[in-house]
Formats: structure tokens, sequence, C-alpha cells
């Protein structure tokens, strides 16, 4: 668990660096690539997914809010939002349950930035969400659940 | 070579809130084309933002990111005319890196 | 007996009173979902090209669409299209804002408009006139629609887009006023908008061009028509052909005084 925790650390402190070397031509993408938790996006589960980010089983929350529809009209675009109310939080990632992969995205917060972030994820069906939050090295969450209407037709 | 992003910063009371849309087809890997034949997984991984020369976010993204990326946070501090930064690689190896000023 | 019948109009009631509670909470929170994605609309990145298009020298005659007229004076863009469909002298013809840029990339840039009339959606130079349509119709966002029907070409073609509104055809025996000529229709969650009345034309005509999520592409006027053909299973439209403009022609006169809410963002 501990090794875990240090391995995802580790490559979590590369990133941002290897990211913008990569984006500015000076390096390789494949090597930024390589800070890419492949581990947890390529997860099945969500005992995997949160196992690769070295979450193993998160405390529920109410530290941790989710702010996003009770409904979506369009699986495609779902907008999620995380606040944390948890202090020195370091990182916000996003879990949709019943996606393949479940894993939508991580934040990586440093200080002065604040835990509030927002993105549109794609939901294949209803879903819970989960908030993952890792706050002075420890990982709490919360989760909601999405209904997502799909089908209809043209315009 | 990629099509540019919208990146808004705004500086309010001692935060910058930060809102970017990206042009990217977020491309799951989990669908066929009209052939039949699985479309290749394509989509950004990597996100940095930077309020001039600071880091203040970096992402990893997977598959389940929307079509043409949204994003918004906020950092404290920044100011009128201060850079804001974003850029991005994808799992092709394609990037962009845009800039604004602080409004 | 009249006991009984009450006691059961009672429950009809009681029913119909719960599923209308249903659907108009599920209308809330669908709603509520779309002001959440209100802001940040993916248009906006098509409005980014359609601006740096306009100023780009493209062409056999290598020039820039600034001193394209769409109406209000070379160069004009704020405003322009809330007054589309709108007659022009030079041209002599009723023209949106789709057919008017093709005026203008054939009188200035030397582009042929046939690649466009010819083309396929999402490739080639629509592709080139989806981005311009945006960039044009984002500098309209809050105006009020105001078309001038003054003009008798302007009456000829209301009349045209009136009866292509409500002209029945293909296997289905559809018109545009099938789905879109009463109040209170839907396609699934989708309320579909009567516009044949200001209010239904207002939301429909003014939320037109519009990203769609659905399938994460930024479609004009000219494709949003094309596609409720497509639904009527008729023949295709010809690009920016008369009957296409008479009927956002049709559209725009009833919605007239209505809000410009373009780019919009649909499903």
């Amino acid at each position: 668990m501990n090794n875990q925790r240090r391995a995802t650390l580790k490559a979590g402190g590369g990133l941002g660096m290897l990211g913008l070397l990569a984006a500015a031509g000076l390096i390789k993408p494949e090597l930024a690539e390589a800070a890419w938790n492949k581990g947890a996006f390529d997860a099945k589960t969500l005992d995997a997914a949160m196992s690769a980010m070295g979450a193993g089983k998160p405390m529920e929350s109410a530290d941790v809010q989710i702010s996003a529809p009770d409904i979506a009209e369009n699986g495609a675009v779902v907008p999620v939002g995380v606040v944390s109310n948890l202090p020195n939080t370091e990182q916000i990632s996003i879990m949709i349950e019943k996606n393949p992969n479940m894993l939508a995205a991580s934040f990586d917060i440093p200080a002065g930035t604040l835990p509030d972030v927002q993105t549109r994820v794609k939901m294949g069906q209803t879903s819970d969400v989960y908030a993952v939050v890792k706050a002075d090295g420890k990982f709490y969450m919360a989760k909601k659940e999405i209904k997502v209407t799909l089908g209809g037709c043209g315009g | 070579m990629a099509n540019p992003m919208r990146i808004r910063a705004a500086a309010k009371e001692g935060v910058t809130e930060v809102r970017v849309l990206m042009s990217h087809v977020m491309e799951t890997g989990q669908r066929k084309d009209s052939s039949g034949a699985l479309i290749p997984a394509h989509f950004i991984t990597e996100l940095t933002a930077k309020h001039n020369d600071k880091v203040v976010l970096s992402a990893q993204f997977g598959a389940s990111v929307s079509t043409n990326p949204y994003l918004a946070f906020k950092f404290n501090g920044g100011a009128k005319g201060d850079k804001v930064t974003v850029s991005w690689v994808d799992n092709k190896g394609d990037s962009r890196s845009d800039e604004v000023q602080v409004s | 007996m009249r006991n009984a019948l009450k006691l059961v109009a009672v429950a009809v009631a009681a029913v119909v009173v719960a599923g209308t509670a249903t659907a108009q909470s599920t209308a809330d929170d669908i709603a509520k979902y779309r002001e959440m994605i209100a802001d940040g609309n993916p248009a906006e990145l098509y409005e980014m090209q359609g601006e740096e298009l306009w100023r780009t020298l493209r062409g056999p005659k290598k020039a820039t669409l600034e001193k394209c007229d769409l109406g209000m004076g070379p160069g004009v863009v704020k405003g322009a299209s809330a007054r589309m469909p709108r007659y022009f002298k030079d041209t002599g013809m009723v023209q949106d804002l789709e057919s008017r840029l093709l005026t203008c990339m054939e009188t200035l840039q030397g582009i042929d408009p046939k690649l466009v009339i010819d083309g396929k959606f999402n490739s080639g130079e629509r592709k080139t006139m989806d981005a311009l349509v945006a960039y044009v119709v984002t500098h309209s966002k809050g105006d009020a629609i105001k078309v001038d029907m003054s003009n008798p070409k302007m009456k000829e073609l209301y009349a045209l887009g009136e009866r292509a509104f409500y002209y029945r055809a293909g296997p289905m025996d559809f018109s545009c006023a099938t789905c879109h000529g009463e109040d209170d229709k839907r396609i699934r969650l989708q309320d579909l908008p009567n516009l044949t009345t200001h209010k239904g034309a207002a939301a429909g005509w003014g939320s037109w061009p519009a990203y769609r999520v659905s399938n994460s592409q930024f479609w004009t006027m000219q494709h949003r028509l094309n596609d409720c053909f497509r639904q009527q299973r008729t023949a295709e439209p010809i690009y920016a052909s008369e009957v296409t403009i008479a009927l956002s022609v049709y559209m725009a006169a009833k919605a007239n005084g209505g809000e410009v809410m373009t780019p919009g963002l649909k499903r």
C-alpha cells in the first residue's frame, strides 16, 4: 500500500513538467506518456482503479461535494464539478462506475489552487459518479447518481 | 496540427478563474465506424496550466472526458495582464499550447 | 353507479396530476442540465476558427472576407445575422447567411460556390462555411430578430416558405408541420417548437445555428434544414437553394422580435 502510494506520488509529481516539455517539443511525447497513470485509467473495476491510484477504500466525506445534474439529457456531455472542503487537498479525481474505463480525469491541485474543478464527461448509462479526493495524504470520496436519458433522434 | 484552445481567465477579488475549451475528438476506442472497424482511441492524456511560470493545475485525462473538453478551475492571486498558459498532450503525441492574458 | 364513476374520475385525475408532476420535475431537471452546460459552448471553437478565416487570404483572388457586405455595409458583422434573410440589391435576391457568404466568397475570393453547394457536410468548404457562420452569428447574440419584410421579394419568399412548410411528401407523407405545426409536441424528452407561432419560431429560429453535443458538430441552418428533409425521408434540398431560403424567411418572419440566442447548444 505504502509503496504503491509512493509510486503514484512520484508519477504525479513528474507529470506537469514532462507534459510541458513534450508540449514545447523538447522531449518525445512517449516520455511524458509514461507518467500517465495507465494502470488507473485502464482499470475495469472501481476497486482496481482505486488501488492503482493508491486510494484503497476511501471513506465517504461530506466535505467532498459533487455538483452535477440529476438527469443528463445527453450522456455525451455530462457536467461534473467537484469541490473539496478538506484542508490540504492535493488531488481530485472523477470516476464513473458504469463506464468501461471508470477513471475519467484526475487533477493535481498545487498549493494556491482552489480545490474546485469542473469538467464534462461521457456516460454510457445511468451510473454513480465518484469524486475521490486526496487530502493530507488520505483519500476521501463522495458519490452521486446521474441518470442518463439516451436515444432521441435528429435535432 | 491541433486547433487552438479557447482560454478565458478572469481575476476577481484575489481569485483568478480559468475556463478552457479544447478542440479534440476524445475518441474512446470503443466506437465502430460505418464499416464496422473499431475507431482507435485518440484522446488528451495530460494537461498543464501555468500562471506566469508557476504550475497551477496538472491533470490526467482518460477517454471518458467529453469531446471538445471543457475545464474550469480557480487559483489564488493573478492580476490583469498576467499570463495563463494551458498545454496538452494526447495519446498519439499531438500537443497544443495556448496562452491568454488575465482580464 | 354515479359514485363509482366519480371515484374513477378522481383516481384518473390523480394519476394525470402525478404524471404531470413527474414530467414537470423531469423537465426542470433537464432545464438545470442545460443551464449547467450553457457556459463554455464548444461552438466558441468554431467561432474562433471563423474569425481567423474571415481575415485569411484565400481563394484564387487571395483575398479576405473583410469587405464582405452582409447587409450592414462592407465588413460589418455585428448584428448582421439578426437581420437575415434579407433582400440584397446587388444580387437582386433574398439571401440567408450561407448564400450571402457564398456570394462574398465568390466575388471577393474567387471561390466557386459549387465547392459548397455540391460538397459534403463536415468536410472541405462546407466546413469552412460552418466556422464562418459560427463567427457571424455569435455577433448577433442577444440582439432582437429583426427581419425586414417590406420588400416584395421577401413576401414572395415567405409565401413559398409557408407552402414548403405544409407540403407533405415522401413515403411517410410528412411535412415540416407534422412535427412543428402544433403546440406541446415531443420526441421523447425533447419539446418540439411550434414554428407556426411567434413563440415557437422565436425558440427554434432564435437558437440555430447550434453546436450539437450528440455528434459534437456545429450545424448551420442549411444543415439543420437538410436534416429535417432527411427525417421526412424526402429528397435532400440543394444547399442554399431558394426553397431553403424561403423556409428560413418563413421562420424568421414568425420569430421577428424574438431574441437571437446563437450559437445555440443542443442535445
